[in-house]
């Protein structure tokens, strides 16, 4: 039988135990269905998952509905939307209850007397181009000024075909507003034009990856390991997909033979009742589905698989770490 | 099936060796006090599989909260021997 130990020399071993428990039990939550943008590719709206459910306004039943989740083992609550931050009072229940993340846009600062160490990622689609195409406006012009030098902040950069070859620029310009960036790449859910990743760009893109985490340690979020399995759909000769993603609603889960997945994990929709398939569109196809955090729970649901030889486990390491630092489980 | 702590080890080892495939060991080669975490990579996963044969096989209930004291093999089997007791 392989042990842990026998793969890994001390330091890597130390890495290990500091993760091996951490036993991260994640849930995300559609904090509302409205939101300040309407971006060309948003797998909410375009999915009309905004629709799925009447928004819960008692922001008494959101606190109630928090605990119940705590109570269910849920130690961290990934929020969503919509846009978050235009209800800072259901934010606020769930900061006071649990680790809590939450994604933004960023046009609305979080108030930091108020939160003061909440992790934010804030979405970004591009440059500038990118983003007016996509989302109507540059919002990093102004979430970069709400925010910069945060440590509690980065940005969640989504990578589109069109950004081959020039993703140094933005990652500079993210380390000169004193933040980090954590990398994935566009599903095109609304089929846009030229958005659609063909196999080459996907070979391209990852070595462009691997180059911005060479080259920019401290401030990129990431593992080689997660460039491959992102853009190859491919883990130890597995595919992603249906039948092998772990971020399926639990209680929706009726796949046979079941994967290795989440455990408790549930989607829930803002009415506090309805739930979604997954952690992302429901009518999003498995079979081009890009989702950087399935893919990265897809590698950490799976550890033993991984312990074969020292570099596979080391890889497994790293990708968990990544986790557990984009929701501050473990220090950057 | 014997009862005695050293019966309910090895029982114990021989459903973790089988629901997880595990290779290259017997239950009678398999340490009972190896850190199953730690060593051999166990996650909660594994262990609720495992969990879920042993209930059946001892009529007890494994609580989910006890789940990160149950690291080793000895651990698993003294739990279960307490709890049949209790029972
Ligand atoms: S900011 Fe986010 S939630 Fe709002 S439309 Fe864009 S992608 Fe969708
Ligand atoms: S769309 Fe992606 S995240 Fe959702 S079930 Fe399919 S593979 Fe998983």
């Amino acid at each position: 039988m392989i042990t842990v130990s026998s793969l890994l020399d001390a330091s890597w071993y130390e890495r290990y135990r500091r993760i091996s428990k951490l036993n991260i039990r994640s849930s995300i939550y559609d904090v509302t269905n409205q939101c300040n943008l309407r971006c060309k590719g948003c797998f909410f709206f375009s999915s009309n998952e905004h629709k799925a459910a009447r928004e819960e306004m008692d922001l008494t039943r959101w606190e109630a509905f928090i605990d119940r989740e705590k109570a269910r083992g849920v130690n961290l609550a990934i929020l969503i939307g919509g846009e978050p931050t235009l209800h800072l009072d259901r934010v606020e229940a769930f900061y006071r209850r649990m680790p809590t993340f939450c994604a933004t846009n960023g046009l609305i600062r979080v108030p930091r007397e108020r939160f003061p160490d909440l992790m934010l990622g804030i979405s970004l689609w591009g440059d500038e181009n990118d983003e007016k195409k996509l989302r109507g406006r540059d919002t990093f012009s102004v979430s970069s000024k709400h925010y910069a030098g945060d440590p509690n902040v980065y940005y969640l950069y989504t990578i589109t075909p069109r950004q081959i070859g020039r993703t140094e620029r933005i990652i500079r310009r993210i380390r000169d507003a004193g933040l980090k960036v954590h990398m994935q790449l566009l599903s095109n859910d609304e089929g846009v034009d030229g958005f659609d990743w063909r196999p080459e760009e996907l070979v391209d893109i990852r070595s462009e990856m691997d180059d911005m985490l060479d080259r920019y340690p401290d401030t990129v979020i990431s593992s080689k390991y997660y460039h491959e399995i992102i853009t190859t759909g491919k883990m130890l000769g597995r595919t992603f997909g249906w039948k092998e993603c772990p971020s399926v609603t639990e209680p929706l889960d009726r796949r046979d033979p079941r994967p290795r997945r989440l455990i408790g994990f549930i989607r829930w929709a803002s009415d506090l009742k309805t739930m979604h398939r997954c952690c992302t569109s429901e009518t999003r196809d498995c079979t081009t589905c890009k989702d950087g955090a399935a893919h990265m729970s897809w590698v950490m649901v799976n550890k033993r698989a991984h312990i074969r030889t020292t570099r596979d486990l080391q890889n497994w390491i790293e990708v968990y770490e990544m986790f557990a630092k984009l929701y501050q489980f473990i220090p950057w | 099936m014997g009862n005695d702590l050293q019966a309910v080890m090895l029982r114990t080892a021989e459903v973790m060796i089988n629901e997880l495939k595990l290779e290259d060991v017997t239950p009678e080669t398999f340490d009972p006090d190896i850190d199953l975490v730690d060593e051999i990579g166990i996650d909660s996963m594994d262990l609720a599989t495992v969990a879920l044969v042993l209930r059946d096989e001892y009529g007890i209930r494994f609580d989910e909260d006890d789940y990160p004291k149950l690291t080793t093999v000895r651990k698993i089997a003294e739990y279960i021997l307490a709890r049949k007791k209790a029972a």
